[in-house]
C-alpha cells in the first residue's frame, strides 16, 4: 500500500471507530485488539511484544509514559522526579464540568497528577533527564504543571549535564488554565534556552498528536527533532484549518512524513529503531556519561 | 470627543439614543423656534454620566467587541504617530514579506528602537492584504530577523500585539508555524536588550507570545489577551459557539484579569468608550509609557535585563 492509501485508509477507519476501541487496548481481559488502521485483528500480547506497532500495517498505538520506559530505556533505570506537583484550579474554570472535576476524573483514569512525567534515566548505559507525557490525562494538555515539570528537568539537565530528551503528546495548552497555561511555553522555551547556552543535547520526539502551544514550545526547539510515523503533529488541528480554509485536506497532511518532506523534523523513526536512534545522537552530541 | 464617531456597538444603543435626541434637539434649537440650551445641556451630562456607567461596567464580551473595533488604532498608525520617524523594513529574507506584521527603525527624541507589531486592516481591502492580522512563519521569521538587529546594535524592542492569532492555514503549517513560534520565544528570553510590548488590541494565544515575551507587557483598558479564542474555546469545550461570551467570562482575558494574573505590568486608561474615540490621546499615553520604561530599562545592564526576563517568565504558574 503506497503512504498515502495507508493514511487515507487508517483515517477512515480511525474516524470510524476512535471513541471506544483504544480504551480496551487498556483491559487485560481483551486479548485481541482491532489495529485502528487496517483493522487487522491482533493478539494484544503479540503487539505489547511489537511496542504496540500493527505487524500488519505498523501503525503506531499511542503509548503510556510507563510503556515509553519500558520499550526504549534500560529496565529499572528510571527514577521519578517532582512527582507531588499538583494541578490547581485557580480561575474556578468551568465549562460543561468543572475544572476541578475533569482533574479528578483524569487522575482517577491515570493514576498521575497531571499530564507529564519526568525523571532521569538510562539508555543504552547512557544517562539522560527525560521527560515524558500522557496523552490519557485531559489530552496531554499543557498547563502550570506540565510546563513547570519540563523546565525543571531541563534546569536539572543544565546542572547534571545529562542530554534531555522528551517525548511529546499533547493537544496543546490546557484552555481551563486560561493565559497562565500560554505563558508556559514561554516558560519552557526560556529553560530550554538556558540549556542551549550551557550546550546540553535536547532531543525531542513528536509523538501522536504534538499540536497548538507544545509543538510551538518545546516540542520544535529540539537539536534534533524526532517523530514517530503517523503522527500528527501540527500549530493549528485540522478541524481548524479545515474551518479557516474551507477546503478537505490532502491526505497523510501533518503526518510525521509531510514534516520530514517539509524539513521540520530530522527523522521519522520506527519505534523499533527509537531506542538505538537516540542513543545514537547522545554518543554523537555528547554528554551523557 | 473629536470627530470620530464610529458606528455604535450593541451595547452602546442606550447612548446613541440620547445622543440622536440631543442632535434633533439641536436641530431645532438652531431653527430658532425654542431655547432649548437648558434641556440640551441637561441631556448632554446625562448622556455623559450614561457613557461612564456603560464603559465602567462591559463584560468580557463587549470588551472584545472594542478590542476587535475596525476603527482601533493599529499598529503602523500608532508606530507613525508615537514616533519621530519609524522606517518600515521587509521581509524574512527566507521566502517573503508578512503584510500581518510590520516592523523597522525608529527614533522618539533621542531615543532609538526597534519596533515590531501585528498589522490589522480598517476595512475590508486592507484586512485581506493583512490577512486580518493573522501571520504566517514568515512573519514570524521578520519579527525574529528585527529582534537579532536590535541585539545586535544594541536597540531596545517595542512591540504591539494585535492578532486573532497566527494564521490557521495549510501553507503556514506547511513552512512550519509551530517553529517560528517556538524560536521567537525562545530567542526573546536571550535578548540582552529591553523589550516592551503592548496588547493594543487582541491578543490572541502563541500568535501574540510570538513577539512578545517583555520585560514589561502593558495592557491597553479594553485589550484582551487570552490562550484561545472565546469562540474556539466555546466550540472546542461546549461544542457551542455560541456560548462564547461565558468562555470570555470564564478564561479571564480582560486588561484587570491579565495584571490581577500578574501576567501584564499596568493597565493605559483608553479614551471614553475606547481608543477609537481618540486614537491620538492613546497614542500620546503609550508613548509616554514608552518613553518612561525606556529610560529606567536603559540604566540596567544587558545581562540583568536578561536575568529579569527569564525570572518573570520562569516564575508564571499556579500550582500545588
Amino acid at each position: 500500500m503506497s503512504i498515502l492509501g495507508w493514511f487515507a485508509k487508517r483515517d477512515r477507519i480511525v474516524s470510524r471507530k476512535k471513541a471506544g476501541e483504544q480504551s480496551r487496548l487498556n483491559i487485560p481481559s481483551d486479548l485481541w485488539v482491532k489495529c485502528f488502521s487496517c483493522d487487522a485483528t491482533l493478539y494484544l500480547k503479540e503487539l505489547e511484544h511489537n511496542h504496540k506497532v500493527c505487524s500488519e500495517c505498523q501503525y503506531h498505538f499511542r503509548l503510556s509514559p510507563e510503556e515509553r520506559l519500558a520499550y526504549f530505556f534500560d529496565p529499572e533505570s528510571f527514577v521519578e522526579h517532582y512527582d507531588d506537583i499538583k494541578p490547581t484550579d485557580f480561575l474556578n474554570f468551568t465549562d460543561t464540568h468543572s475544572y476541578e472535576s475533569r482533574i479528578v476524573a483524569s487522575q482517577k483514569k491515570t493514576q498521575r497528577a497531571d499530564a507529564a512525567v519526568v525523571g532521569t534515566a538510562k539508555i543504552e548505559g547512557l544517562s539522560v533527564n527525560v521527560g515524558l507525557m500522557d496523552f490519557a490525562f485531559m489530552g496531554g494538555s499543557m498547563g502550570c504543571v506540565v510546563g513547570e515539570k519540563i523546565a525543571l528537568i531541563t534546569e536539572m539537565a543544565i546542572e547534571n549535564k545529562h542530554p534531555l530528551v522528551v517525548f511529546t503528546s499533547s493537544g496543546g495548552a490546557r484552555m481551563q488554565e486560561g493565559i497562565m497555561s500560554l505563558m508556559q511555553m514561554a516558560k519552557t522555551s526560556g529553560a530550554l534556552a538556558k540549556l542551549s547556552e550551557a550546550c546540553i543535547p535536547y532531543i525531542c520526539v513528536l509523538c501522536d498528536p504534538t499540536t497548538g502551544g507544545t509543538s510551538a514550545s518545546f516540542g520544535m526547539l529540539g537539536d534534533v527533532t524526532l517523530a514517530e510515523p503517523g503522527a500528527l503533529i501540527s500549530f493549528a488541528g485540522p478541524r481548524v484549518i479545515e474551518q479557516t480554509i474551507r477546503q478537505k485536506l490532502p491526505p497523510g497532511f501533518q503526518r510525521a512524513e509531510f514534516l520530514l518532506e517539509n524539513g521540520m523534523v530530522d527523522r521519522v523513526v520506527h519505534r523499533k529503531e527509537m531506542r538505538s536512534t537516540v542513543a545514537g545522537l547522545v554518543r554523537v552530541l555528547g554528554g551523557g556519561q | 470627543m473629536s470627530e470620530h464617531r464610529p458606528k455604535p456597538m450593541a451595547f452602546e444603543a442606550p447612548i446613541a439614543d440620547l445622543e440622536e435626541k440631543i442632535e434633533s434637539l439641536k436641530a431645532l434649537s438652531e431653527q430658532g423656534e425654542m431655547n432649548l440650551t437648558d434641556e440640551i445641556a441637561n441631556i448632554e451630562s446625562r448622556a455623559h454620566e450614561l457613557k461612564k456607567d456603560i464603559y465602567s461596567n462591559l463584560s468580557p464580551a463587549d470588551i472584545i467587541q472594542i478590542a476587535r473595533h475596525p476603527d482601533r488604532p493599529n499598529s503602523l498608525f500608532l508606530a507613525n504617530t508615537i514616533f519621530d520617524q519609524f522606517l518600515e523594513l521587509h521581509g524574512d529574507r527566507l521566502y517573503k514579506d508578512d503584510p500581518s506584521i510590520v516592523s523597522g527603525v525608529a527614533t522618539m527624541g533621542k531615543q532609538r528602537l526597534v519596533f515590531i507589531g501585528h498589522q490589522k486592516g480598517s476595512n475590508t481591502k486592507e484586512n485581506l492584504y493583512r490577512n486580518f492580522g493573522m501571520p504566517h512563519p514568515e512573519g514570524y521569521r521578520k519579527a525574529l530577523r528585527m529582534m537579532r538587529l536590535a541585539d545586535k546594535f544594541s536597540l531596545p524592542i517595542v512591540s504591539f500585539i494585535d492578532t486573532p492569532g497566527a494564521y490557521p492555514g495549510l501553507e503556514a503549517e506547511q513552512r512550519g508555524q509551530a517553529e517560528a513560534i517556538a524560536t521567537n520565544l525562545k530567542y526573546m528570553v536571550t535578548v540582552s536588550v529591553p523589550i516592551v510590548s503592548f496588547v493594543i488590541g487582541e491578543g490572541g494565544s502563541g500568535g501574540a507570545l510570538g513577539i512578545g515575551v517583555a520585560n514589561r507587557l502593558y495592557m491597553l483598558q479594553h485589550a484582551v489577551y487570552s490562550v484561545i479564542s472565546p469562540e474556539g474555546c466555546a466550540s472546542i469545550l461546549f461544542k457551542d459557539a455560541s456560548k462564547a461570551p461565558f468562555a470570555a467570562e470564564n478564561l479571564k482575558i480582560t486588561a484587570k484579569d491579565i495584571v490581577e494574573l500578574g501576567i501584564a505590568d499596568g493597565i493605559l486608561d483608553e479614551p471614553l468608550g475606547g481608543a477609537h474615540y481618540d486614537p491620538e490621546v492613546m497614542a500620546q499615553t503609550i508613548k509616554a509609557t514608552i518613553e518612561r520604561d525606556l529610560n529606567a530599562l536603559g540604566k540596567q545592564s544587558p545581562e540583568s535585563l536578561k536575568a529579569e526576563r527569564y525570572t518573570k517568565f520562569r516564575q508564571f504558574g499556579a500550582f500545588e
